[in-house]
């Protein structure tokens, strides 16, 4: 039962990711990556992981796509037109993916299937929220609060950026 | 075993869904006509009631010949659209509005021969979390039927309700933090229990009575629950939020090219965001399914009668709520734009934020 819901939702968001390098059209492109996100979050999910798997959904599917879509449309993209290769976007994507491929790799030859096997949260352990939420204000704190300056500078900046347009 | 708890959930899921949640889609359509016409002082859909009969059963007829109407009518694509985006749309408002029923407690437990069913679908840790994600998603139906329309209608249509639903989602997440911080607890089913022995966070006068910091605690939760009751006017898009649809600018917003089931769909996807909002204002300030005066919640077994009795109450509860949502859209005028965002991103973002820090001083001052 639980093999068969990874296997359809590892298949969507594999189909989503494909979809959103292969379509033309940037709308469907941004729907195939929202398709991606939630298949991501359901895998989340099955990993008993709620929090991580929800917050996917709300801040990336919900929020972040959000915006995205809707400049698409404002702007009213068209789809991509066929364009020449050049050798060099080409040869550097090839690379990249080689890079990629050694480390995937290396990583898996150090690995060997079924020596390290997680328990599962024993019943009645606090909740994953509760954990996380701990984890960030004891161990991460400092990490936190520099996340939140960095957001603050950037609210400020969008602040002062769209002001300037107006005058 | 656990099969037996598949089916179990597949039956709550069919059952909760579509033999509740879709009736009373359907029957507050009707309520929101009555009631609209009362308050009008006219007579309102009374007519309706079981075929070839004199039997008028003051119109509850109407929502069935209303649906058949709908399934009937000619459903024309017009040419100008882009076709598999207008299909899309539809779905994709009426299907988060329905996922999001999943995390509602509507009761308690029904005991039956000793075999305990929790009446909640999924018991999630994180219950309003995952209904604000997955509500979240319904701006893409509306957004696409703007866009894939190729109107302008549609698509200022579909442009204004984006902007104000991202815009109220973000004073909605926070009016609720303080009652998570009270709570100490995301999981819905958890907090309708606390409430159920310690008094409604609204009505905290049971359980241990009206202690001092329960009483100082009713300021910010009231002013949560003004925040939430109406951001929830403006996530739905109701009046005096409907700009999305205003049909004095915009013919019918977003779904102007819509027609029959489709247009149906956008319609009973709003009504089914309105009832999940209903449930979850109720859930998490008028004390869920548990019944006023802390009737039977001393009871661990609680017997099959309780069970039930829990049920409806918080059906009660919810329809009192959706007949609110009825009265508040029959006497207020529509807002003007400019004045919805300023209500939402000046007034009510600051104050919630300020709610948060005072539910913050009272807790620790109190601990």
């Amino acid at each position: 039962m639980l093999d068969l819901l990874f296997y359809i939702f590892a298949t969507l968001s594999v189909v989503g990711a494909l979809g959103v390098i292969v379509n033309k059209n940037p709308v469907t492109s941004a729907f195939s990556l929202i398709a991606a996100f939630i298949g991501l979050a359901a895998l989340f999910i099955q990993l008993d992981a709620y929090l991580v798997g929800i917050i996917q959904i709300l801040v990336y599917g919900g929020a972040v796509m959000v915006l995205f879509l809707f400049i698409i449309m404002l702007m009213d993209l068209p789809s991509e037109e066929r364009r020449k290769f050049g050798w060099g976007p080409v040869a550097g994507g090839i690379l990249l993916g080689c890079v990629f491929v050694v480390q995937l790799v290396r990583v898996l030859a150090d690995y060997s299937a079924g020596s390290r096997v997680m328990q599962d949260l024993p019943v009645g352990a606090a909740s994953d929220v509760e954990q996380i939420g701990k984890l960030m204000f004891t161990q991460y704190y400092f990490p936190v609060q520099v996340v939140g300056v960095l957001l603050l500078v950037a609210t400020i900046g969008v602040v002062v950026l769209s002001k300037k347009e107006l005058d | 075993m656990d099969w037996i708890n598949l089916a179990v959930t597949l039956i709550k899921i069919v059952v909760l869904t579509f033999m509740v949640l879709l009736p009373m889609i359907a029957y507050s359509v009707w309520a929101e006509r009555r009631v609209a016409a009362k308050i009008q002082n006219r007579v309102g859909p009374n007519r309706t009631g079981i075929p070839f009969t004199k039997w008028g059963l003051a119109g509850l007829g109407q929502p069935i010949a209303d649906g058949l109407k709908f399934i009937f009518k000619e459903d024309f694509t017009p040419a100008h659209v882009r076709t598999g985006f207008f299909w899309l749309a539809p779905a994709l408002t009426m299907v988060p509005a329905l996922m999001t029923c999943a995390v509602i407690p509507f009761g308690s437990e029904l005991n039956i021969a000793g075999y305990k069913i929790p009446l909640v679908i999924a018991n999630l840790n994180v219950g309003p979390l995952f209904i604000f994600a997955i509500a979240s998603l319904s701006v893409y139906g509306i957004v696409l039927a703007g866009w894939a329309s190729n109107s302008k209608y549609s698509f200022l249509g579909g442009v204004r309700s984006t902007s104000q639903m991202i815009s109220y989602e973000i004073s909605l997440g926070l009016s609720i933090v303080p009652i998570v911080m009270i709570f100490g607890e995301l999981n819905l089913t958890e907090i309708v229990k606390w409430q159920d022995s310690n008094g409604w966070l609204l009505l905290p006068f049971w359980g241990e009575g009206p202690l001092l910091p329960k009483v100082i605690l009713l300021v910010p939760v009231l002013i949560s629950f003004l925040i939430f009751t109406v951001s929830m006017f403006a996530e739905t898009n109701r009046l005096p939020f409907d700009l999305p649809e205003c049909e004095t600018e915009l013919v019918a917003g977003y779904h102007t090219e819509y027609s029959s089931m489709k247009f149906a769909l956008f319609f009973l996807g709003e009504y089914a965001a309105m009832i999940i909002g209903s449930g979850l204002a109720v859930t998490l300030f008028l004390g869920g399914w548990s019944l006023p005066g802390g009737i039977g919640s001393d009871l661990v077994d609680k017997p099959l009668w309780l069970g039930i009795a829990h049920f409806f109450c918080f059906l009660i509860k919810m329809i009192g709520f959706i007949l609110l949502f009825i009265w508040v859209r029959w006497s207020l005028p529509r807002f003007r734009y400019d004045q919805l965002m300023r209500l939402g991103w000046v007034f009510f973002f600051e104050i919630a934020l300020a709610n948060v820090l005072l539910t913050a001083l009272i807790l620790i001052y109190f601990k």
